[in-house]
C-alpha cells in the first residue's frame, strides 16, 4: 500500500478527481494548505502599505492506494493537473504500513 | 472677545442653536405674539436626517472600520463604535448639550453652562432656531440631531490606534474627551442666538426713538450678537462639523497612535484587512448617511439644503475616483479600498463647506481631497512610520483640514458659492453680506490651527492621564491572541 500526496493547483481539483474516479480510485483527502517553491508569491497593496505575500493557496491530496495502482495514480496526477507554468505542484509517494476501516474493522487492502 | 455687529458680516449656517430666551428680546410680548411654529416638513426631514446620521455610526462606521482590521479583532472595533455612541447619547443627554448650547457666562467663549442639564427646559412644544428667520424645528429635533454628531465623533478616533487598545481605557478616555473636547468645540464653533434672535434686536435698535431708549436696545443687540462661541463670532465657516467632527477626530487618533505605540509586527507582518466587503458595506452607509450630515445640517428642508445634498453626491464620487486613478497611476492598480477611502476623504472634505460651495467647486474639492488623503495615507505616514491603523489621521485629520480651508475659497459666489449672509443690514431678513476671500480664509486657518492646538493638547493630556491611572494598551500576549478573546471572550467567525 502507498500514500501518494500530491500538492496542486486549487482549480485543478475537479479534473484531477475525475481522472482518479476513472481510473478506479474511490476516495481521496483533500485540505486547503498555503505554501511555495518556485513559484513567487504576488504584492497586495493596503493603502499604500505594500505587503509581499509569498505563501500562495494550493490544494494537497492524499489518496491510498494499492502499490499496485500508485503507479498509475501518479501518472494520472501528473497529467491533469500539469499546466506548464511554474507552481503545478509536486508529488510524493510514501509506503504504507497497514490501514484500517473503523465501521467494520477490516483491515489493509481490504480497508482501502 | 467681543465682537462689533453689524461691522462684521454675519456668516450664514454655522449649524446653529435654540432660539435666545425670550427674556433677551427687547419686546417680549410683540415676540412671543408672533412666535415662529415649526414646520411639518422640516421636522419630518430632520427626524429622517438624524436617523441617518447615526446610521453612520452603527452599523457604518462600525462595519467600515471591522472589514479593515484582522479577524481577531473584528468584534472589539464592532463593541468600541457601539459602546461609545451608547455612552456619548447618555451623557449628551445629561450635560453634552447644554454645554454645547447655552450661555456659558464667563466661560461662554469656550463652552456653555448647565441650564439645560438633563434637558432641562426642553419638551416637545420648545423650538431652536435654525439659519432663516421665522423659521424653527422642535428643540428635541434639534438636540437629536446634534447628539448624533457628538455620538460619531469619539467613534471616528478608535481607528487610529486599533487591534491594541484596552477597552476600559477606551471608555474612559471617551467620557473625558467628549466631555472637555468635544462639547466645548461644538459650542465654539456653533453656538449663536439664531436669525430670529438678532433680528429682533435689530429692530429694537431701529424702532427706538429717543437716545436712551436707543442705548438701552443696541446694548441688547451686542449682547445678543456676543451671546455666540468663539469661532463663530471670528466668523469661521463650518457647516457641518469640518472642524468639530473631522479635524477634532483626525489630530486625537493621530495623537493616539502615537502614544499608544505601534502594532506588534507593523511593518514586518501581513496586517490585512480581514474582510474588505464589510468595509464595502459601512462605506456606502457612511456615504448614504452623510446626505443626513451634511444636508440636514442646515437644519430645515429649503434650496440650500438640496445644494448640500448635491455636494455631497458629486464630491465623494470624485475623490473616490481621484484616489483610484491616482493609485493606479503609482501603484500599478485601482484598489477597491482605494477608491472607498477616497469616497469617504472626499466626504470628509465636502463636510465644513456642503452648504456653501457650489457642485463644481464641490468636485475639485472632491479631486484634490482624494489625491491629497491618498498622498498621506501612503507616502507621509510610511515615511514617518506612525501607525494609524485605519487612517483616521489621513482621511478625516487630512481631509477636515483641506475641506475647512477651501471653505473660505469656495463660498465665493464667483465660484458658483453662496457667499455670505448678514442678518443685521436689514433686520428679519437674510441679505448678501460682504465676502472677502482671503480674510475667509484666513479666518478659516485660524478656526483650523486653533483646533489643532484644543484637540491636540487636550487630547495629548487626557491619553496621558488614563494611561496613568489604567494603561492605555493590552499586554502583547493579549494583541497577540487578539482583542475579541482577550478583551470581550468572543470570537467574531465560528466555522
Amino acid at each position: 500500500m502507498n500514500i501518494v500526496m500530491a500538492i496542486i493547483k486549487p482549480f485543478k481539483l475537479e479534473q484531477v478527481r475525475d481522472a482518479l474516479s476513472a481510473l478506479g480510485v474511490h476516495g481521496m483527502t483533500v485540505t486547503e494548505v498555503k505554501g511555495y517553491g518556485r513559484q513567487k508569491g504576488h504584492t497586495e497593496i493596503y493603502r499604500g502599505a505594500e505587503y509581499a505575500v509569498s505563501f500562495l493557496p494550493k490544494i494537497k491530496l492524499e489518496i491510498a492506494v494499492p502499490a499496485a495502482l500508485a503507479g498509475s495514480v501518479v501518472a494520472t496526477i501528473a497529467e491533469h493537473a500539469r499546466t506548464g507554468q511554474i507552481g503545478d505542484g509536486k508529488i510524493f509517494v510514501m509506503p504504507v504500513d497497514h490501514a484500517v476501516r473503523i465501521r467494520t474493522g477490516e483491515t489493509d487492502s481490504d480497508a482501502l | 472677545m467681543t465682537i462689533q455687529f453689524p461691522a462684521r458680516p454675519f456668516p450664514i449656517r454655522l449649524a446653529g442653536l435654540l432660539m435666545i430666551p425670550a427674556c433677551l428680546v427687547a419686546s417680549t410680548g410683540a415676540a412671543l405674539a408672533d412666535a415662529p411654529v415649526p414646520n411639518k416638513g422640516d421636522t419630518a426631514w430632520m427626524l429622517v436626517a438624524t436617523a441617518l446620521v447615526l446610521m453612520m455610526s452603527v452599523p457604518g462606521l462600525a462595519l467600515f472600520y471591522g472589514g479593515l482590521v484582522r479577524t481577531k479583532n473584528m468584534l472589539s472595533v464592532l463593541t468600541q463604535v457601539m459602546a461609545i455612541v451608547c455612552t456619548v447619547a447618555i451623557l449628551w443627554v445629561a450635560y453634552g448639550y447644554s454645554l454645547a448650547f447655552t450661555n456659558g457666562g464667563a466661560l461662554n467663549d469656550v463652552v456653555g453652562g448647565f441650564s439645560k442639564a438633563f434637558l432641562a427646559g426642553v419638551d416637545a412644544s420648545s423650538t431652536a432656531a435654525t439659519f432663516s428667520n421665522g423659521v424653527v424645528i422642535p428643540e428635541y429635533v434639534y438636540m437629536a440631531f446634534q447628539m448624533t454628531f457628538a455620538c460619531i465623533t469619539p467613534a471616528l478616533i478608535v481607528g487610529a490606534f486599533a487591534e491594541r487598545m484596552r477597552f476600559s481605557a477606551l471608555m474612559v478616555f471617551v467620557v473625558l474627551w467628549v466631555t472637555l473636547i468635544y462639547f466645548p468645540m461644538a459650542h465654539m464653533v456653533w453656538y449663536w442666538a439664531g436669525p430670529d434672535a438678532l433680528g429682533d434686536a435689530a429692530k429694537a435698535v431701529a424702532a427706538a426713538t429717543d437716545p436712551a431708549a436707543k442705548a438701552a436696545a443696541q446694548t441688547t443687540l451686542d449682547a445678543v450678537s456676543a451671546d455666540a462661541g468663539m469661532l463663530f463670532k471670528w466668523g469661521a465657516l463650518d457647516f457641518a462639523g469640518g472642524t468639530v467632527v473631522h479635524i477634532n477626530a483626525g489630530i486625537a487618533g493621530l495623537v493616539g497612535c502615537l502614544m499608544l505605540g505601534k502594532r506588534i509586527g507593523y511593518g514586518r507582518d501581513l496586517l490585512a484587512p480581514h474582510a474588505l466587503t464589510m468595509t464595502m458595506i459601512g462605506a456606502a452607509l457612511l456615504w448614504i448617511g452623510w446626505f443626513g450630515f451634511n444636508a440636514g445640517s442646515n437644519l430645515e428642508a429649503n434650496g440650500t439644503t438640496a445644494l448640500a445634498f448635491v455636494n455631497t453626491f458629486v464630491a465623494a464620487a470624485a475623490a473616490a475616483l481621484s484616489w483610484l486613478f491616482v493609485e493606479w497611476a503609482m501603484k500599478g492598480k485601482p484598489s477597491l479600498l482605494g477608491m472607498v477611502s477616497g469616497a469617504v476623504a472626499g466626504l470628509v472634505a465636502i463636510t465644513p463647506t456642503s452648504g456653501f460651495a457650489g457642485p463644481m467647486g464641490s468636485i475639485v474639492l472632491g479631486l484634490v481631497a482624494g489625491a491629497a488623503c491618498f498622498f498621506f495615507c501612503s507616502t507621509v505616514k510610511n515615511t514617518f512610520g506612525y501607525d494609524d491603523t485605519l487612517d483616521v489621521f489621513g482621511v478625516h485629520g487630512v481631509g477636515g483640514i483641506i475641506g475647512a480651508i477651501a471653505t473660505g475659497i469656495l463660498v465665493a459666489p464667483a465660484l458658483g458659492g453662496t457667499g455670505l449672509v448678514d442678518y443685521l443690514a436689514k433686520p428679519g431678513e437674510a441679505v448678501a453680506g460682504h465676502y472677502d476671500m482671503a480674510a475667509q480664509v484666513l479666518i478659516q486657518l485660524e478656526a483650523v490651527c486653533l483646533t489643532i492646538l484644543w484637540s491636540g493638547i487636550g487630547s495629548a493630556i487626557l491619553f496621558k492621564l488614563v494611561d496613568l491611572a489604567l494603561g492605555l494598551r493590552v499586554p502583547q500576549e493579549q494583541e497577540r491572541e487578539g482583542l475579541d478573546i482577550a478583551e470581550h471572550g468572543e470570537r467574531a467567525y465560528n466555522y
